[in-house]
């Protein structure tokens, strides 16, 4: 499957590549993989190398672990909310930033690129300030027995708050490159606003808004300083899989943290390489439609 | 003009925007508002004493300092892998094409802890560093590594799709009117590429001055040496000094503010030229 | 923990008790806040509780345990985190739950014997296998070309209770002359390469990444070391002076109250005074208030003398003041 889709890219890169000599090609290669060897696979290749440094056994022992098999379901729980709310509203904020001009666009623009460019710290701070005992609504929550600092919710609303602006992100600069004049024939040639969404924008979008899923997904579950502060780390209860990598690291059993982390780094290639096979297909599949995507779509 | 008539034909722009905002408002700008309401619990006198301290400038210069040296540095090493990724096939460039994703999926905290296992005057690289006089973990240039290490994805995958989606013809047209391959490169490519190449520089940027999890482990902490503006937050926490940490929490956010919007209005300006 | 987030909780509590009178037991889940370096030991006395607690009172008792920073966890329990007991580095934490959120009342230290902490510590050099540096005590730490590893004291109890040792020999050796003692605390800090925020951090950066001549420590935080890493790497190097930590505990009493825990909970630090109690401190390199079980491991602990927090600070509450709080000694050190 893997050898397929390669091949499958290979073709298209190869002939555009062959405009520079062979021996730029090799140095800006050689460039890119040292800076990403230095940067990237040497961590990675540390992760392992420690997650496997007593054996195979100590490894599953680590992952079989009760807390830690609590800690992976609370990870996945807070991605299987997050990504979804952040997908809609990506793509509802695309579609009004990309498609539309109007008063305040650069600034809403900025607003949803902020929680990006906030501290981990201060994203977890927030929601003390608002949920926690000293903040607006905590003593109310308490009082009706409601808990969300130190408790799911509050896990959950740090995690979307960090994943808050990927989907929207990607898919921006792409809907504002392919312009609105497919959808526009669409709707001028009688067809109504969902189908034309549908039919016309969705398909043109698709990779973007895989990306940006991915991206969304990898960040929520690997989301640490925000996630460390709302959680309280009880261990076995509020403890995501980051948070429990930091607990065994802190408790000098080293193998099992970097067991956890690794199968961090693991989930993440997984999602990548589900990724690649579904463009894939999504990329043939689109060779018919593709062809007849300038003309209007049936109402 | 007539632009602006057609853009009307589309619908659904009052139900995306008035969702966008709720959203928004709800996530991200009323939580947002506690961290402006505490600091104002200070007086002006002592919100400018507590974010003018001569530590706190210390933190600040590290700070947007180091996250801008390592947008430039992600913004080159940045777009060559991009374009290598985009361009050329070479053995394992689809595993390589994976893997740039990993510092997005890497929980910061085990980012700090591999980096400041390999960097470390007694880890794989640390070790060959060493005789040269080199010291990454513990200084300024370890917190450097960590802040290029978690914004290379953003420079990448801004440039990528971009590259990738870039019509061959057009570069052919330049050619075959007589532009050579750098030319083509520098007057057709990267102009069409700055837009996401700003942005990608802008996100990789904003999100290392927030940077935390994966600074702390290699930095070690000195005070007015290697000690980021977010350790400087938490330590005030710990004290119990909520308005000092939301002080500073709000310069911060101020200066990553007003440096996206300016990014997001040069964007707007260049795409509509 | 589920019936106390549902709204008639009053009639569920009711009948719980009912229920628990009639059948004699019930379930409870207590949840410890503790500070770092309590890992090892409260995971092996939680499981020894609820075993005494399952035998005695029937029902399930779950102990959950929380770690981290000893002011951070303060500050976790003033937000609403729901920890029943607190088992905090420095009786300062504890306070300002009081001070702060009310949540126990200011006489909380009275509450249990020997000031509420049922094991006390002390603070000691770990140096490498053979002392390559000849370290014996504090004075040794400000030569040149010694590097010296501590956590930050802004943020870690830990390294509060070591300055606070350093600060005490220092104070002596320039006979009681405070600008003295500032001058060797600041040549002290000259020579440390790296600030951790906690006591771990500072642990593996000696340890682990092998930075530093010498590490300043808990003392039951450097045998755990010796386990963990080896006897054949490290030794412990008792100062000519250091200071007695008392790690306190106490009951959150808002907590208990609203969960309706006051009974094991108290039972739970009751039990820390315990012979059973006492020798699982003991074996995880505290230093038992018992004096039976002191008697019995006394040779493991090297003989030290210590000042008190008290007595040679005059409490917490100033010591804080003094050093730590912004603008206080520790600061100075790094102003120009």
């Amino acid at each position: 499957m893997t050898g397929t889709v390669s091949r499958h890219a290979t073709g298209t890169v190869r002939r555009r590549g062959a405009a520079e000599p062979a021996w730029v090609r090799r140095i800006l290669i050689g460039a890119a993989l040292a800076f990403l060897a230095l940067l990237v696979f040497a961590p990675l290749a540390a992760v392992f190398h420690e997650a496997l440094r007593k054996g195979a056994g100590a490894y599953a022992a680590a992952l079989a672990d009760p807390a830690a098999r609590a800690a992976i379901r609370l990870t996945l729980l807070a991605a299987a909310i997050a990504v979804p709310l952040n997908l809609v509203f990506g793509v509802a904020a695309a579609w009004a930033i990309a498609k539309f001009r109007f008063p305040g666009r650069s600034l809403l623009l900025t607003l949803i690129d902020l929680p990006f460019a906030v501290s981990p710290v201060v994203s977890g701070l927030i929601y003390m300030l608002v949920f926690g005992a000293q903040g607006w609504f905590g003593p109310w929550l308490i009082e009706h027995g409601i808990r969300v600092v130190f408790a799911v919710p509050g896990i959950v609303l740090a995690t979307i708050f960090v994943t808050f602006p990927f989907v929207a992100r990607e898919l921006i600069p792409l809907m504002q490159a392919q312009g609105s004049e497919e959808e526009e024939s669409a709707i001028v040639l009688g067809a109504g606003g969902w189908t034309t969404f549908v039919r016309v924008t969705l398909p043109n979008i698709r990779w973007g808004l895989l990306y940006g899923v991915v991206l969304c997904n990898a960040r929520a579950m690997g989301e640490f300083g925000a996630v460390s502060v709302v959680s309280g780390h009880i261990r076995g209860l509020t403890t995501t899989m980051p948070l429990h990598v930091e607990i065994l690291y802190n408790e000098y059993n080293f193998v099992a943290a970097f067991a956890v982390a690794s199968l961090l780094a693991l989930l993440a290639l997984v999602t990548l390489v589900l990724k690649n096979l579904v463009e894939w297909h999504a990329a043939r599949a689109a060779v018919v439609p593709a062809a007849e995507s300038t003309e209007p779509a049936p109402p | 003009m007539a632009r602006s008539r057609q853009i009307r034909v589309l619908p659904g722009f009052g139900l995306s925007l008035g969702f966008t905002v709720a959203y928004l408002g709800l996530i991200v700008l009323i939580p947002l508002a506690s961290v402006f309401l505490k600091s104002a619990t200070l007086d002006w006198g002592a919100f400018w004493a507590t974010v003018t301290a001569p530590r706190v400038l210390a933190s600040y210069r590290l700070t947007f300092g180091v996250s801008f040296l390592a947008a430039l540095v992600n913004g080159v090493f940045g777009f060559l892998v991009a374009w290598v990724l985009a361009r050329y096939s070479f053995p394992g460039r689809r595993l390589v094409d994976a893997l740039v994703d990993l510092p997005f999926a890497l929980p910061t905290a085990v980012a700090g802890i591999a980096l400041t296992a390999i960097y470390a005057p007694n880890g794989w690289i640390g070790r060959l560093l060493e005789p040269l006089g080199i010291r990454v973990a513990f200084t300024p240039l370890g917190v450097g590594v960590a802040l290029v290490f978690i914004g290379l994805p953003f420079v990448v995958r801004t440039v990528q799709p971009v590259l990738e989606d870039l019509d061959a013809e057009i570069e052919e047209a330049a050619a075959s009117l007589g532009a050579d391959r750098w030319q083509t490169v520098t007057r057709v490519v990267l102009p069409t590429l700055a837009p996401s190449l700003v942005t990608g520089m802008a996100m990789a940027f904003a999100r290392a001055v927030g940077e935390y999890g994966s600074v702390v482990f290699i930095s070690g902490n000195m005070p007015m040496k290697t000690e980021i503006t977010p350790l400087l937050i938490v330590t005030k926490l710990e004290q119990f000094d909520y308005a000092g940490a939301t002080a500073i929490a709000v310069v911060m956010l101020a200066v990553s503010f007003a440096l996206l919007l300016l990014v997001n209005v040069l964007q707007s300006w260049s795409s509509r030229r | 923990m589920k019936p106390h987030s549902t709204p008639p909780r009053g009639a569920l509590a009711a009948l719980a008790a009912l229920w628990a009178s009639a059948a004699g037991a019930a379930d409870f889940t207590l949840l410890n806040a503790s500070y770092d370096p309590t890992r090892e030991f409260y995971a092996e006395y939680n499981a020894a509780f609820a075993r005494q607690w399952q035998a005695s009172h029937g029902g399930r008792l779950t102990v959950n345990q929380s770690h981290g920073g000893s002011g951070k966890q303060a500050r976790s329990v003033l937000e609403g985190l729901e920890a029943d007991v607190v088992t905090l580095a420095l009786a300062y934490d504890i306070d300002a739950l009081h001070r702060v959120g009310g949540l126990l009342p200011a006489d909380w230290q009275s509450r249990l014997p020997d000031n509420s902490a049922p094991y006390t510590s002390t603070i000691v050099l770990l140096v490498r296998k053979g002392n390559p540096k000849g370290i014996r005590d504090w004075d040794d730490l400000v030569k040149p070309g010694v590097a010296v590893i501590t956590p930050n004291p802004k943020t870690s109890g830990g390294a509060r209770w070591n300055y606070l040792a350093a600060w005490a020999y220092a104070t002596r050796a320039a006979g009681g002359d405070e600008a003295g003692a500032r001058a060797f605390i600041q040549a002290l800090f000259k020579n440390v390469p790296v600030l951790d925020s906690g006591a771990r951090g500072s642990t593996t950066t000696f340890l682990q990444r092998g930075i530093g001549d010498v590490l300043i420590s808990w003392e039951n935080e450097a045998f755990l070391a010796l386990r963990e890493f080896g006897a054949d790497r490290f030794e412990i190097v008792a100062p000519s002076l250091s200071i007695l930590a008392e790690p306190p505990v106490a009951i959150v009493d808002k907590v208990v109250d609203r969960r309706g825990t006051r009974a094991v909970a108290e039972a739970y630090l009751k039990h820390l005074y315990s012979e059973e109690g006492q020798e699982l401190a003991a074996k995880h390199f505290y230093r038992p208030r018992l004096a039976s079980v002191a008697a019995k491991h006394a040779d493991r602990f090297p003989r030290i003398p210590m000042v008190e927090i008290g007595r040679e600070f005059g409490g917490w509450a100033k010591a804080q003041a003094v050093h730590f709080s912004d603008g206080g000694t520790f600061d100075r050190i790094y102003a120009r």
